[in-house]
């Protein structure tokens, strides 16, 4: 690039200039670092100080700007200039307040800053100024999956932000589950009795919102494209298929009750007097709509109720659903209450292992306890036929007696769980395929190459990360709310749906802006590819955590930016390197690795390389530093996207180029990772269970490299991590590749 | 009171509940325990009891009728209101077991021996004969209860603290013969008679 102009400025502030000497490292800059413009300023960050790179930008040309001062975290608002490519220096944190304020550690900490100095320049080298995603999607439609209570909870929340809404809904009517419902558990004070199911009103509102069209007995039956540019064919079972164009999609396809055919134990099937908690409802339905009491399916009088809860659920033999649904002893309190309202000497008893009574669930379950309702701590065993009716076998727990029994139960209630409607596991291995409780029809049907349907977590549950980012799937633009994510029960659902509505609202304005959403948000760069160089090996479009990538007609990979979230799992995959950033490449951080200053092997001067990951890794160490916890000065930090994003090539070159270390930290993996970008920290620990050969290859001790986890709140244990690693290196040596 | 006894109860249903919530001092709250426990592990006699509260409550909830009344548990309590102070769901426990103890009584199906039980209508009788408790004729009846020859036992072991109550004025020495009741010792034995008649009447004790 012809035009690059280098501009390095560095702070006095802070308490820098007292512990650095500022002009040494303007020298560095300008010699070492080549930058065309250096200059210090006491105060880099106050209107002046802006001010002064801001009038270089305008009138002197400078278009790569390299602050030296605090962390890339700090100041991000002051340090903001668009015309140029940014490139921070983190001297404060991670230099003055990481290593003692003594005479004797003057040395060191000099050598670490100019060392950071040269990274930077050397950085701002290999930058370009990032532009807006030339293919933004502008659309801002919003497009429901589901007309449940969390679908149109999230249509009627996104419509009040001033969107137009399609609401598809495969059934003839608006409601979903709720709708089959007699009563709700209460949402309002007292939390005493049941509700109204509240879809009637839902719906009405639904109809009274012109913003909102929606469709009933259909189906999406193809979805292609991108945030701010998404393709919809909604198939109607009357026939016609229109296609629609949306910005973003909300997922809120609900769940469907466990099979209780598969709990012959409990009498389902074999006894019409045995029942789920859907069954139940029918019958109380039916009874209301008659204004009668609630009968036995055989029109007798109903004098005694029992409930089993967690009914095949929380199953640890693999047989059954192996997780707590979280809405069903609520819910059998309040058909407890069914009959108790109906007639308060109807025996209801409720037999739990655990009773869990979430939200304002404990009110309920003391109005209900008032209401005499029975509430007995046990296992059940066995459910079965006598006389007329049924006796129920189960194992009281407190008392402990294992041959406890309720007999002449006129009805049994079984609580079964919720089973996600999430459509088809893309990632099933094909053993898996043959489970009854894995449907295998697409809810989506998107054309993405990685498969037609949002990636699940467990169970069937759709993955999002469940602390940071509740409602982003790993498909951008496209979010599920309610029970298809997880269990859970009406309130939540409501406030689930909420929170993606306006996430889905975030992302059509983010793609119309073309800029990245969560984590990077605003991020304006993309990754683009060398397609000269590629040698369609498909690692990036099969490894891409968010299936941004597909394939061309000549099966090159074909970038949709607009799904892409900018982690640069595919740059680090990348086998011949030709995926990068404007902002962010294999040559960036390379070029970084290469500028330390390597001294030689009798110095007693190691240097351990450190990638850290941006989302956690680094600011713990920035904390670290807030909290003047000194750490190794013979450390370099780099801090990466994702740990994802780390192309094995920078740590052969480290390697290969004398340093004595490399270690990486980023996020947990594993089903309950951490990691921002769901799969980049996993992706890297698989490359990395690789490094061994590498190592021997090179004739080096596998401790040369080292794979840490690290989350946000290490403060305290990130530097003694690094400090222990320090250690090790003394232990095992200085390497033998310097001065090469 | 006969069939009262020999009542059938169905498991887990309510008909013991609502017998105790009927006939037993706050009985009303059983059903509101939620079997946390705290109240077992609260009891400082917890450990000597066969039952404790908790389980009691669900053995009432369970319909194990005869085996609650004829139990010796809840005579254990000795009203230090801990388990009171501690429960999340704030039944008045203590109350329960006096109330369950004093049913049980009222039946017939209390433990004849029980020792708290036969003190407590030692006691019992003693105040309600003069409307004031006689120490003296309380120590010796107590004291007695087991015969002649445990009361002359009993008697010797406490001399010392008698001699000393007797010093400060606490113990009357000639109690047995000359005990100061109340003024309108009448009026208390109507008030009583009344008593008993509301009570027998509320919780089906009428012939
Ligand atoms: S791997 Fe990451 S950076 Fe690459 S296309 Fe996918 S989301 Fe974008
Ligand atoms: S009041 Fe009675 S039951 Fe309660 S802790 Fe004290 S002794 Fe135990
Ligand atoms: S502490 Fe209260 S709620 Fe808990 S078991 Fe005892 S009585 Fe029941």
């Amino acid at each position: 690039m012809a035009d690059m102009k280098v501009g390095a400025y560095l702070c006095q502030g802070c308490g820098l200039a007292e512990r650095l000497d500022i002009k040494a490292l303007a020298a560095v800059a300008q010699k070492e670092g080549k930058a065309q413009v250096v200059r210090e300023h006491e105060f880099l960050c106050n209107g002046q100080g802006v001010a002064m790179i801001q009038k270089d930008i305008a009138e002197e040309g400078v278009n790569r700007v390299v602050i030296g001062a605090c962390s890339r975290r700090a100041k991000v608002e002051a340090f903001h200039f668009p015309a140029a490519a940014i490139t921070r220096v983190n001297l404060r944190e991670q230099v003055i307040w990481s290593q003692p304020d003594t005479d004797e550690a003057r040395e060191l900490t000099q050598e670490m800053a100019a060392d950071y100095i040269r990274m930077g320049c050397a950085e701002a080298k290999k930058t370009a100024v990032p532009v807006p995603n030339p293919a933004a999607g502008h659309n801002k439609r919003i497009l429901v999956v589901g007309g449940g209570v969390t679908g149109m909870t999230a249509a009627l929340e996104a419509a009040r932000g001033g969107y137009d809404v399609l609401l598809v809904e495969k059934e003839a009517a608006l409601g979903g589950f709720a709708a089959k419902l007699f009563r709700r558990v209460p949402f309002a004070e007292p939390y005493a009795e049941p509700q109204d199911n509240g879809v009637a009103s839902l719906a009405a509102a639904i109809k009274a919102t012109p913003r909102i069209k929606v469709f009933l007995g259909a189906t999406t039956t193809r979805t292609s494209g991108a945030p701010g540019n998404f393709s919809v064919d909604i198939t109607t079972e009357s026939g016609p298929t229109v296609t629609e164009a949306v910005g973003a999609i909300v997922m809120a396809t609900g769940f469907r009750p466990y099979d209780a055919r598969r709990l012959p134990e409990f009498g389902f099937g074999a006894s019409p007097l045995v029942v789920d908690q859907a069954g139940l409802e029918a019958l109380a339905r039916a009874a209301g709509e008659k204004g009668q009491a609630i009968t036995r399916p055989d029109g007798k009088a109903v004098k005694s109720v029992a409930f089993v809860q967690c009914a095949g659920q929380r199953d640890a033999s693999g047989t059954h659903l192996a997780y707590c649904s979280g809405h069903c002893c609520n819910t059998s309190i309040k058909q407890a209450m069914y009959f108790k309202d109906q007639n308060p000497d109807i025996d209801t008893a409720i037999i739990y292992t655990d009773l869990r009574t979430p939200g304002n669930g404990e009110d309920f379950y003391r109005s209900a306890q008032r209401k005499g309702v029975i509430f007995t701590k046990g296992q059940v065993a066995k459910v079965e036929s006598a006389g007329d009716g049924l006796t129920v076998h189960f194992h009281d727990l407190i008392l402990n007696d294992e041959a406890a029994t309720i007999s002449n139960v006129d009805l049994v209630v079984l609580a079964t769980g919720q089973v996600p409607n999430s459509g088809v596991n893309i990632e099933a291995k094909p053993a898996e395929g043959a489970d009854a409780n894995v449907p295998s029809v697409s809810v989506l049907n998107l054309t993405y190459r990685q498969g037609p349907d949002v990636p699940q977590l467990k169970y069937g549950f759709t993955d999002s990360h469940f602390i940071c980012f509740p409602y982003e799937t790993r498909r951008t633009g496209i979010y599920t709310a309610g029970p298809v994510r997880r269990p859970m029960d009406m309130v939540q659902a409501i406030e689930d749906a909420t929170g993606a509505a306006l996430k889905a609202i975030q992302s059509v304005e983010s793609a119309s802006h073309g800029r990245a959403v969560h984590p990077r948000a605003g991020d304006l760069s993309y990754p683009s590819f060398r397609r000269e160089g590629c040698t369609q090996c498909k690692r990036c479009t099969v490894e891409c955590p968010f299936g941004a990538i597909d394939e061309d007609e000549q099966r090159y990979p074909l970038f949709n930016e607009g799904r892409c979230r900018r982690c640069g799992t595919c740059m680090g995959a990348c086998p011949v390197r030709v995926i990068s950033f404007e902002n962010y490449s294999v040559d960036t951080v390379g070029a970084q690795i290469k500028a330390v200053d390597i001294p030689d092997e009798f110095s007693e001067k190691p240097r351990i390389l450190l990638l850290a990951c941006e989302n956690d890794a680094y600011p713990a160490l920035d904390m670290a530093g807030m909290n003047r916890r000194v750490s190794s000065a013979f450390v370099r930090t780099i801090p990466v996207r994702c740990l994802g994003s780390v192309n094995m090539i920078w740590i052969t070159d480290a390697l290969n180029s004398g340093y004595d270390g490399v270690m990486l930290m980023g996020c947990k993996h594993g089903d309950d990772y951490q990691c921002h970008f769901v799969k980049g920290s996993e992706l890297a620990n698989y490359r990395m269970s690789k490094i061994d050969d590498t190592l021997k290859n090179l004739n080096l001790e596998v401790d040369r490299v080292r794979i840490m986890e690290v989350a946000i709140a290490d403060i305290e244990r990130v530097p003694t991590l690094i400090d222990e690693y320090a250690a090790k290196i003394r232990e095992i040596g200085m390497s033998p590749f310097k001065g090469f | 009171m006969g069939d009262q006894n020999t009542s059938m109860v169905q498991k887990y249903r309510n008909d013991f509940l609502k017998e105790v919530e009927a006939n037993v001092e706050e009985g009303a709250w059983v059903k509101m325990c939620m079997q946390c426990g705290v109240c077992a592990g609260s009891c400082p006699l917890g450990p000597a009891w066969e039952h404790p509260p908790q389980e009691i409550f669900m053995m009432i909830r369970a319909g194990r009728r005869e085996e609650v009344l004829k139990s010796e548990s809840m005579w254990m309590c000795t009203s230090c209101y801990n388990c009171i102070v501690r429960c999340p769901r704030e039944l008045p426990i203590t109350h329960i077991m006096h109330g369950l103890a004093n049913y049980a009584h009222r039946l017939g199906l209390a433990p004849k021996m029980n020792p708290t039980r036969r003190f407590a209508k030692i006691f019992w009788d003693n105040i309600a004969k003069s409307g004031r408790v006689n120490e003296l004729e309380l120590s010796v009846r107590l004291y007695f209860m087991d015969g002649f020859k445990a009361g002359v036992l009993k008697g010797l072991a406490m001399k010392d603290i008698g001699i000393g109550m007797m010093k400060t004025g606490r113990l009357n020495p000639f109690g047995l013969f000359a005990h100061k009741g109340c003024k309108d010792i009448k009026g208390i034995h109507k008030m009583l008679k009344k008593a008993y008649e509301i009570e027998d009447r509320k919780k089906g004790f009428v012939a």
